[in-house]
């Protein structure tokens, strides 16, 4: 188990980590998710000893780690850009590490071409990275990272400046390739929501810094602990409505201040979080279309409503005309009540 | 439409050509001419516009009142060589570190030290002279081989500073990190990751090195006397009242042949892609 304890990091007083303290298993890919910003790759880098933290203590099953130079710690790392030797060939590219931790030449070959094959570059082996495209540059990253069978592999957005195609294809190799590598940490950092949500087995939610929330993704999706977490999880974006508690009722402060249903709240402020799907065509409340974006078979509609902006998803493919008005209903049943704080004060919902 | 751009292209590549080979053709030429074909007006072609003699490379080995230079030019290799070599090796282990770390000393940053070394370059020599003369003096180096090693090591460092910081730069930190992952060490990664890498700024560098060095003969002259004694400066010496244009001639070529050897064996390492593909 790798153990990060009160890992804190500043440059020039600016936190970029804050006290983080996690657990990541073995076995299990953890996700980490947050927007550009929130501390991941920073995170990682502290993790491969490329960042050195002001404080705190990194153990991998009760070896500690803080004082380790890179160069001796057991990790892999596959990065945004592919990283590849330009004066080696694609075969020495892979088998580089291995040659390097005192594997012999010919053994360091027959593994490396063995875990080429596996990423779909077996008939590469003799070309130099700059005549790979882009997808194979970082598949050859990828087996360079793969190869060395380090207890700890930690991927820094490693698809992001793929091709929509090719992540998918390459997301869905790297999963079974993991699952092949029995006893690996694995550490995928990631801005994207639906991709975290797919990949991990855990996921852990950043934000300035911050480890806001850890847990099963489902979980974490189902009951955001905060409203940051629900910003983050949420994509598209969860709808933020104000709301206030006053004289026992609760009231939408931007959509009409009526009194709506919900449960009893001490009289104070309040934001309910509703989710894009939980808005729908079909009720009373007057919307206007501002922009209309088709993603596959889903369409997501941004609205405004009064003051208020609303984001609508709907599982097709609708074409609503841009300042075309309809009648929207929210479901409020579903929505999560955060409190001033950004607390989340409702309970876990029943969520499909 | 074609076959005009060839025609031109190829002209225009002749002519280029001739214009840079002639001084070679005419000082080859002119070596084996005496005094009498030299002043009898233009003439080419030996045995028929002139008769061909020896006389003006004989003077290289002392022969025909001539000086011999057979020591001066084994003394000029070992210099330049050797000085070249060692201003390489530091010079870019030194532009390696002023790419990859951050000095600051008070208002001094990574790139003021760079001009630093740069700047050795800008004054005129003769500032150094002096001190050259009194530091070798005082280490007991006058006139001998590795004073002036020294002395072109101090001068042709900047050089290899300056051409190899620009290289190290082109270079991502990232292929720097990447490689501490896959177990190198610092050194390890600098020769085995890096140092492959900048290898057509290592061909620059040495041959900048070794033209700066070979050429030289300001500091040949200033610093030695009679013991180490350098090619230019006996090149010099093979000068008298009148002008030996046969046995110059033949030093030219002996002086130029070495970089113009190696100027070929080097050229492929320069056309080499270099860094393409590092990151992409």
């Amino acid at each position: 188990m790798l153990r990060l304890q009160e890992i804190a990091l500043a440059e020039a007083k600016v936190p970029h980590l804050a006290g983080i303290t996690l657990d990541f298993r073995p076995v299990q890919m953890t996700t980490l998710l947050g927007r550009t910003g929130a501390g991941k790759t920073t995170l990682l880098r502290v993790i491969a000893g490329m960042a050195m933290p002001d404080k705190g203590r990194i153990t991998l099953d009760g070896t500690d780690w803080s004082r380790l130079p890179p160069w001796k710690r057991p990790v892999a790392m596959v990065t945004q850009q592919s990283i590849n030797y330009p004066h080696l060939s694609v075969l020495d590219n892979v088998a580089f590490p291995l040659t390097r931790a005192g594997v012999s030449r010919e053994a360091a070959r027959a593994q490396a071409e063995a875990m080429l094959v596996r990423v779909g570059l077996g008939a590469m082996t003799g070309r130099h990275p700059v005549a790979l495209s882009g997808g194979q540059q970082q598949r050859v990253a990828i087996a360079r990272a793969l190869v060395k069978r380090a207890p700890v592999l930690l991927m820094d957005e490693p698809f992001v400046n793929l091709d929509y195609k090719l992540r998918e294809g390459l997301r869905e190799e790297l999963a079974e390739l993991l699952r092949k590598e029995a006893g690996t940490v694995a550490i995928y950092a990631s801005t994207d929501p639906r991709e975290a949500l797919q990949m991990g087995d855990a996921i852990v939610l950043m934000a300035e810094g911050r480890a806001l929330q850890s847990g099963r993704p489902r979980q974490v999706f189902a009951a955001p602990a905060t409203l940051a977490v629900a910003a983050v999880v949420n994509d598209p974006p969860i709808n933020l409505l104000p709301a206030e508690v006053s004289g026992g009722q609760l009231r939408l402060v931007s959509l009409g201040n009526e009194p709506i249903p919900g449960p009893d709240l001490p009289a104070g402020r309040y934001t309910l979080g509703l989710r894009a799907e939980d808005v729908r065509t079909g009720g009373d409340l007057p919307a206007r279309v501002v922009l209309t974006e088709v993603s596959g078979s889903e369409t997501v509609t941004h609205l405004e409503a009064g003051s208020q902006s609303l984001v609508m998803l709907e599982r097709a493919v609708k074409t609503h005309n841009l300042g075309s008005r309809f009648g929207l209903h929210l479901d409020l049943s579903r929505a999560l009540i955060f409190d001033a704080q950004g607390l989340r004060l409702t309970p876990e919902p029943a969520h499909g | 439409m074609r076959t005009l751009y060839l025609a031109l292209k190829y002209l225009a590549v002749t002519l280029w050509s001739a214009f840079v080979i002639f001084p070679f053709l005419w000082m080859l030429s002119t070596s084996f001419k005496t005094q009498n074909a030299v002043t009898g007006g233009a003439t080419w072609l030996p045995w028929v516009q002139y008769e061909p003699s020896l006389a003006g490379w004989k003077a290289l080995f002392g022969g025909a009142g001539g000086v011999n230079i057979v020591k001066p030019y084994v003394n000029s290799l070992v210099v330049t060589g050797s000085a070249s070599v060692i201003a390489l090796v530091l010079g870019t282990l030194a532009a390696y570190g002023l790419s990859r770390f951050t000095f600051r000393a008070g208002p001094i940053r990574n790139g003021d030290i760079t001009f630093f070394f740069i700047s050795q370059r800008i004054m005129p020599p003769i500032v150094l002279a002096i001190p050259f003369f009194l530091m070798l003096r005082w280490l007991g180096l006058l006139d001998s081989l590795p004073g002036l090693i020294l002395v072109y090591v101090a001068a042709l460092m900047p050089i290899a500073v300056w051409v190899m910081v620009d290289f190290f730069n082109t270079i991502p930190r990232a292929l720097d990190e990447m490689a501490w992952m896959d177990g190198c060490t610092p050194v390890t990664t600098f020769c085995r990751v890096i140092l492959p890498n900048v290898l057509p700024g290592l061909v620059v560098a040495g041959m900048f090195c070794l033209i700066f060095g070979w050429n030289d003969f300001f500091f040949a002259f200033t610093l030695t006397f009679t013991q180490a004694q350098l090619l230019p400066v006996s090149i010099v010496a093979l000068n008298s009242s009148v002008t030996p244009w046969w046995s110059l001639s033949a030093a030219a070529i002996v002086s130029v042949a070495p970089l113009a050897v190696l100027a070929f064996v080097v050229e492929r390492f320069l056309s080499r892609g270099g860094l393409a593909g590092a990151v992409r």
